[in-house]
């Protein structure tokens, strides 16, 4: 039926915030395990529609940031202003409702099921019918299904994985699991969408698919990203912004020339001679 | 070359999420439904369908309850033989409060308190996983299993401490009790287990049945799509329960027909277990194949050599069945831990493209 639905219609966030203006903002976070101090006093800002690349050596404290963000790690001091809402604590289940998704540095897929499961999976939070339609899997629990399908169909379109529908994800390859990650993660339509090193461990044509992708997918539905990533190459040429950790501290943060010609920058990259 | 499905065209979605998709598998199914209904109850003799026919449909049930929780959602249970003893006692109770009401609907009624029960022993996976889960649940079959010897009220003060089953009528025929025959209590077991696997198959396919596997394959990432664990867990566990306590009242009022606290002790939990194992975890039809295997084999090696003329005791049987079941589950984890139905799947994969080794 419509099967040519304008995807920025058909997967539009509704959160009431201008293009360019703040989408989420990291305020003076700090978060320790124990003595070890693994972001010091970090702020930094997400403009809406904006690709934001997150970069530092290993150990930087990349992704404890992105644990902070969706809700897997409480900060012990600073906050998270998202979309306007300014909280501390938050749980994972109430980052995803609010619209922040994600995908994994190992890849985090649900193993037993199938490629097209997995994308519906990414949908839960747009199903209500309760447990009694459930049960009968008939009138309005079976339309919902099928608009939700639909809307997995558009991704699955968009993503080019229509061959391994209906495949357990368990054995893919690993750059078309990277893939399917994605889509689980567009699947929830989210507002931001946190991505954790989407191209570790591919070839180049994976690199240039994926990066592809993350393109297409900020300039067809608007969403904003943020992703981690280790390939420069495809931080400077992707990214709008860039932000730097080193040790927990932020180092450096503008657009990928500013930090490219920044010193800070260059001596947590390369060393300083003494 | 018979079992293919080139030429089947999926035009809408529903058409592409119906249960079997594949022509042939309609076909098979509907042969199988008219033979359990049409043919069994008519051919089969009174042995086959009370010994025989009447417990697997009750077990597979019952492995059907226990494979919600182990095979989908991932928590591992040993406590099904106390669940099923709540579903039984349940029912036991309710027969005596209203005697009025049909017994189908108290058969169906007493799943809730098995319900509440497994929910209120599924606690614990909120903070714990695996074998230590399963020692949780191990606690919960002890502590059922001391109740039902313990409480008097259960068993309505009855000096011999069993449960005795009263003759109880569904149109006007007697279905439970000493008088009921075996083809009406067949009946009415196959329509209950029939209707049940009907349900529980469209819960699996759709939202609720997702977030169960999303929490077994991966905890952390299916909350982070929005799966709350305490919903998605202790849903599962009181629809496992529910399953396995509707499956326990039937155990006793089609089956058994008195019960004493030890039908529902451990081994009862362990034979459903190793029937979810060898019919596959995380599959319905496996449910099947475990429940007809583990429950059929001890009747074969009774029955079978005496038929072809070699005298075997009783004892032996038992125990060389003891051997073989054990034999076989560890057989199965090792080279197929996704049991029969796994065996099955693959049958049917290297059919559809028979002659070929490979599509």
């Amino acid at each position: 039926m419509n099967r040519h639905v304008d995807p920025r219609e058909a997967l539009s966030d509704g959160d009431g915030i201008a293009m360019g203006e703040v989408l989420l903002d990291v305020r003076n976070v700090s978060l320790r395990f124990g003595g070890v101090k693994a972001i010091s006093d970090i702020s930094f800002d997400i403009r809406k529609g904006e690709i934001r690349a997150i970069i530092g050596p290993n150990g930087a404290g990349k992704t404890s940031m992105l644990n902070v963000i969706n809700g897997f790690y409480t900060p012990q001091e600073g906050s998270i202003v998202f979309r306007g809402k300014e909280r501390q604590k938050i749980a994972p289940y109430e980052a995803a409702a609010s619209g922040i998704a994600r995908t994994f540095q190992n890849v985090a897929l649900f193993k037993g099921m199938s490629t097209l499961d997995n994308i519906m999976a990414g949908r839960t939070l747009a199903m209500h019918r309760n447990f009694f339609w459930q049960l009968l899997y008939y009138g309005p629990a079976l339309r919902e299904e099928i608009a939700n399908r639909r809307k997995v169909e558009e991704i699955i379109d968009f993503l080019e994985i229509q061959h391994i529908r209906k495949t357990p994800v368990g054995r893919l390859p690993y750059g078309l699991q990277k893939r399917v990650e994605l889509g689980r993660a567009l699947a929830a339509e989210p507002s931001l969408l946190l991505l954790d090193e989407p191209m570790a461990g591919m070839n180049l044509e994976e690199k240039e698919d994926m990066s592809r992708f993350i393109l297409d997918v900020n300039a067809q539905f608007g969403t904003t990203i943020a992703l981690i990533e280790h390939d420069m190459g495809v931080v400077m040429d992707i990214s709008d912004r860039v932000v730097v950790l080193d040790y927990g501290r932020k180092i450096g943060d503008g657009t990928p020339d500013e930090v490219k010609s920044s010193q800070d920058v260059i001596d947590a990259y390369l060393g300083v001679s003494h | 070359m018979f079992y293919r499905e080139a030429g089947q065209f999926k035009t809408s979605y529903a058409a592409d999420q119906q249960v079997f998709p594949i022509l042939q598998d309609r076909i098979g199914v509907a042969v199988i439904l008219g033979i359990a209904v049409f043919v069994v109850p008519f051919v089969a003799n009174d042995f086959f369908l009370s010994a025989i026919a009447i417990p697997f449909l009750i077990l597979a049930l019952a492995t059907i309850g226990l494979n919600v929780l182990t095979g989908y959602a991932g928590q591992l249970s040993l406590g099904t033989g106390g669940f099923m003893g709540v579903g039984a006692y349940a029912c036991y109770k309710l027969t005596t409060i209203f005697p009025d009401v049909s017994i189908v609907v108290h058969i169906l009624l007493s799943g809730f308190a098995a319900a509440a029960v497994g929910m209120v022993f599924g606690m614990p996976s909120l903070r714990i996983k695996g074998l230590y889960l399963a020692v949780t649940t191990l606690a919960a079959q002890f502590f059922l299993e001391w109740c039902f010897i313990r409480i008097p009220w259960l068993y309505n003060y009855n000096a011999s401490g069993a449960i005795e089953v009263p003759g109880r009528e569904v149109f006007g025929t007697m279905v439970t009790g000493a008088s009921a025959g075996s083809v009406p209590r067949y009946f009415t077991v196959l329509a209950i287990v029939i209707l049940l696997t009907v349900l529980v198959k469209n819960l699996l396919r759709g939202r609720i049945g997702r977030q169960w596997m999303m929490i077994r394959d991966m905890d952390i990432a299916a909350e982070l799509m929005g799966v709350r664990p305490l919903y998605a867990k202790l849903s599962a566990f009181a629809v496992s329960s529910y399953l396995c306590g509707v499956a326990g009242a039937m155990f006793v009022f089609f089956y058994l027909g008195a019960a004493e606290p030890s039908a529902f002790s451990i081994t009862l939990s362990f034979q459903v277990l190793f029937m979810a194992i060898l019919g596959g975890l995380g599959s319905l039809v496996g449910c099947f194949f475990g429940a007809a295997f583990i429950w059929a084999l001890p009747i074969i090696l009774r029955a079978g050599p005496p038929m072809i003329g070699i005298p075997i005791a009783a004892e032996t049987a038992f125990h060389v069945t003891s051997m073989i079941v054990g034999a076989l589950i560890v057989t199965f984890l090792i080279l197929e831990p996704h049991g029969l139905a796994r065996l099955w799947q693959i049958g049917k994969e290297k059919l559809r493209v028979w002659p070929f080794p490979y599509a």
